[in-house]
């Protein structure tokens, strides 16, 4: 039953990623994205990492996804036409990528591992090495989602649309009457 | 269901997305393709710590979760500074700093 929870699993993740890659219309590839996010969500449960999925799922298939789409939708230039998204490198690209797989199934497969599954762990478990083991690392980390969210503020912040000095916000400027076309 | 399985499901995983990552000319594509590498990571990760049975594996996922979410907001920032000063997010046209 579990080989075959993992061989759908596997092959969602592997297929879905394919469309990632090779899609031409980018807000299709950014929605297989998500199908390849979600199916790593599965693949947490087939590991008994609950906790995990639950976060993948709320963090990349929600947060990442709709930033993503977002990203595609303020850049792209016209609605409906299908941006320029691959490039003339595709042959070399595919065969770094198919090396790069060689290397590592080959180490894998060369390599001694453990068979039996350890224990499963709770999310009050996953907590408690945060606060104990990983306390450090984990407030470093604060701080860098907090420079994250300032930079990212900053970065996209329209400085030349800037208010002028005197504007009243909530009151819209509309043309001076009588400017043109008027009897008077 | 085996460690193996998981680990070559991920190295797959990561090789498909660096064939995105290099043959991709739009900068969200690459983004995208950079959070597919992230993913097979964090299957790593949370494979080994399940076969090693440590803890440490799913904490150092969610380490990994976190970076990578703070990695797209600011990626996704610079794309739109990008796309504000050139009319477009393609990589190989945004060549002003090349020497």
């Amino acid at each position: 039953m579990l080989q075959i929870a993992f061989g759908v699993v596997a092959a969602a993740l592997l297929f879905s990623a394919f469309k990632v890659v090779t899609t031409r219309n980018l807000v299709h590839g950014v929605l297989w994205l998500g199908l390849t996010l979600a199916t790593t969500a599965a693949a947490f449960v087939l590991l008994k990492a609950t906790f995990l999925a639950a976060m993948q799922l709320l963090l990349y298939t929600g947060g990442v996804l709709t930033l993503m789409l977002f990203g595609i939708m303020l850049t792209a230039r016209v609605e409906g036409v299908e941006v320029p998204v691959e490039s003339d490198n595709r042959g070399r690209a595919a065969l770094l990528a198919v090396g790069v797989f060689a290397v590592f199934a080959w180490t894998i497969l060369n390599t001694p591992m453990p068979t039996a599954p350890g224990a499963a762990f709770s999310a009050q478990a996953i907590g408690a090495s945060f606060l104990t083991d990983h306390l450090l690392a984990f407030e470093v980390l604060s701080l860098l989602l907090l420079a994250a969210m300032v930079g990212a503020i900053v970065l996209a912040r329209t400085g030349d649309h800037a208010p002028p000095a005197g504007h009243r916000p909530g009151r819209r400027v509309l043309p001076a009457r009588g400017t043109k076309g008027d009897p008077s | 269901m085996s460690l193996q399985g998981f680990l070559l499901l991920a190295a797959a995983l990561f090789s498909l997305g660096l064939y995105g990552l290099l043959t991709r000319r739009n900068a969200v594509g690459i983004l995208a393709s950079v959070e597919l590498m992230a993913n097979a990571v964090n299957l790593n990760l949370v494979a080994f710590g399940r076969w090693h049975g440590v803890v440490d594996g799913q904490v150092f996922a969610l380490f990994n979760t976190a970076l990578t979410v703070a990695e797209a907001a600011i990626g996704l920032a610079l794309v739109i500074l990008l796309y504000r000063s050139r009319q477009d997010v393609l990589v190989d046209t945004a060549t002003e700093m090349k020497g």
